[in-house]
């Protein structure tokens, strides 16, 4: 990157660590937070909407899409996360091969499945073999949300199908005496209300979706643990021109520091938001804050 | 009208598949120098980089490389993701069952152990192991106690550590470290396990792995493959074929 880099054999000190920092490895190291951020700004509206749905399919009146709901919602929590980020990408990305496999090659007579091998024709492939390779990535990471987002999205429908109960009787009794259809109740009194009833249970699992963006290295992403643990590994003067020792805890340091910041921001942000949403409810903060103002 | 765009569609379906067919995408590991591991740009080097390249290069085949995993290399393989695993495989037989082999490019080589003294007792002692190969199923087979990790790195550490007494894996491997370690020693002992290495296939996929097969070929008889092994000094050489 800089101009005295061309022989690192020769640097010391700070002007060695600054051309060491600053490698293509580095780069992709560093723009790999980036990924993590961006999955994270993703998997949040996606996984609520996960959520927003099956809470409000196990609230049903039509049993059937009710008992879609709860068991959506039952089967994806009781499934351990690493079973399911293991193998249900695997599936899901044959799934959608198959399907493009029998809509784009209707007269391709071998089977999909031959002994252990899942084969489908060229141009049913997911992405092409010929695209070019940030496709590869932008699929892989497509995965990742959509895993991402059925496995939290079944937890948030759980914290969202409580908060939909926990908002007062009272409330939609009044909406229908006003004569409110149930839909308009649902929308109208329900719906505002019930987000700060989910707010604890959301804000819980917001932190724990990000200290599990590290498996996204499961899901064949290279992440920031990835690249750490590369990084901070040996490095022998055949394979690099900046040899060094066992770094990964340097490394593992910086993600703990990262990690525990953005943990922190977390925090900070969800007491904003829980004063904000408490303004003006039927709930203990609400009139603490309606007593406080009068 | 319907008819041409028909046409078209079908023309274009052709030569998407005639083009995809010329781009192989090859799957490696890229933590196991000399053999794979990414260079300071992030790329995939190393002595199968090389030979990759040389072996698309002769069979006229477009290649794309892969990093992924040593853990789910084969599902990834067998799910379509990629093409081949270049990535020091060794040919065995549990491994053939669930996928295909190219003949192999390094011959069988013995696999070495490092410790911190020369003096340790494998078999009263624990021994360390990447997870999924050769020297792991061979220490589990001794009833010595292993322990597995998923990078080859981690082994090393674990020695460094004292969580494990000894690292068994390729001596190609072990080599480079214990030349620029001096508290790390190989041992005189080492184990013949395991056949040579291969690039792994679709068992489905014949025509590919013929093509590979004919270019491996082609390169141990001109000697060019022995260049490339003597090169990266990842193994010994194979006699004239």
């Amino acid at each position: 990157m800089f101009e005295f880099c061309t022989d690192p054999a020769s640097l010391e000190g700070l002007s060695w660590l600054a051309c060491y920092l600053t490698t293509g490895k580095h780069m992709a190291f560093y723009a790999s937070f980036g990924t993590v951020l961006l999955l994270l700004a993703v998997i949040l509206p996606t996984s609520l909407l996960f959520g927003f749905a099956g809470a409000s399919a196990a609230r049903s009146r039509f049993w059937p899409l009710s008992i879609l709901g709860k068991t959506y919602s039952a089967i994806v929590r009781g499934v351990p996360d690493i079973a399911f980020f293991l193998f249900f990408v695997i599936a899901l990305d044959q799934a959608f091969e198959y399907v493009r496999h029998r809509a784009l090659c209707p007269d391709w007579s071998e089977p999909v499945r031959q002994g252990n091998d899942f084969v489908v024709c060229t141009a049913a492939k997911l992405p092409l073999s010929t695209s070019p390779a940030w496709m590869h990535d932008a699929y892989a990471f497509f995965l990742a949300v959509l895993t991402f987002a059925i496995v939290y999205g079944a937890f948030a429908a759980q914290v969202l199908y409580g908060a939909m109960r926990a908002v007062p009787r009272a409330q939609i009794e009044t909406a229908e005496a006003y004569g409110m259809s149930h839909a308009q109740a649902f929308w109208r009194i329900l719906v505002p209300q019930m987000w700060i009833y989910a707010l604890p249970g959301l804000g819980n699992l917001w932190m724990i979706m990000v200290k599990a963006t590290p498996l996204l290295f499961l899901l064949g992403i290279q992440d920031i643990v990835y690249w750490a643990r590369d990084l901070g590994g040996t490095k022998q003067a055949r394979f690099t021109d900046y040899p060094h020792g066992d770094w990964r805890m340097y490394y593992f340091g910086a993600l703990l520091v990262f990690y525990l910041t953005l943990t922190w921001v977390s925090e900070k942000v969800l007491d904003r938001l829980t004063r904000r949403l408490s303004h003006g409810q039927a709930t203990a903060a609400g009139e603490a804050m309606r007593r406080a103002g009068a | 009208m319907n008819k041409l765009i028909l046409t078209a569609a079908s023309l274009a379906l052709v030569a998407s598949t005639a083009m995809a067919q010329d781009v192989v995408r090859m799957g490696t590991e890229g933590a196991y120098p000399p053999w794979n591991y990414l260079d300071d740009d992030g790329n995939i080097a190393g002595f199968e980089r090389d030979l990759g390249d040389e072996l698309c290069a002769r069979a006229e085949l477009t290649c794309e490389w892969v990093v992924n995993d040593w853990d789910s290399i084969i599902p990834n393989l067998v799910s379509g993701n990629y093409d081949t695993i270049i990535a020091g495989m060794s040919i065995t037989p549990e491994r053939a069952e669930v996928i295909a082999f190219t003949q192999e490019y390094t011959p069988p080589d013995p696999s070495a152990y490092i410790a911190l003294t020369d003096d340790v007792d494998l078999a009263g002692g624990v021994v360390a192991a990447q997870t999924g190969t050769i020297q792991a199923a061979f220490v589990a087979d001794q009833g010595w106690t292993l322990v597995e990790f998923a990078t080859p790195e981690e082994t090393i550490s674990a020695v460094r550590s004292g969580e494990a007494d000894a690292v068994l894996a390729d001596k190609s491997y072990l080599e480079p470290i214990a030349a620029e370690d001096d508290g790390l020693v190989l041992l005189a002992r080492e184990e013949q396990i395991g056949g040579g290495v291969g690039m792994g296939l679709r068992q489905s996929d014949d025509e590919l792995r013929e093509t590979f097969d004919a270019v491996i070929g082609e390169m141990k008889c001109d000697g060019s493959l022995n260049a490339l092994i003597e090169k990266w000094d990842v193994a010994s050489t194979f006699g004239d074929c």
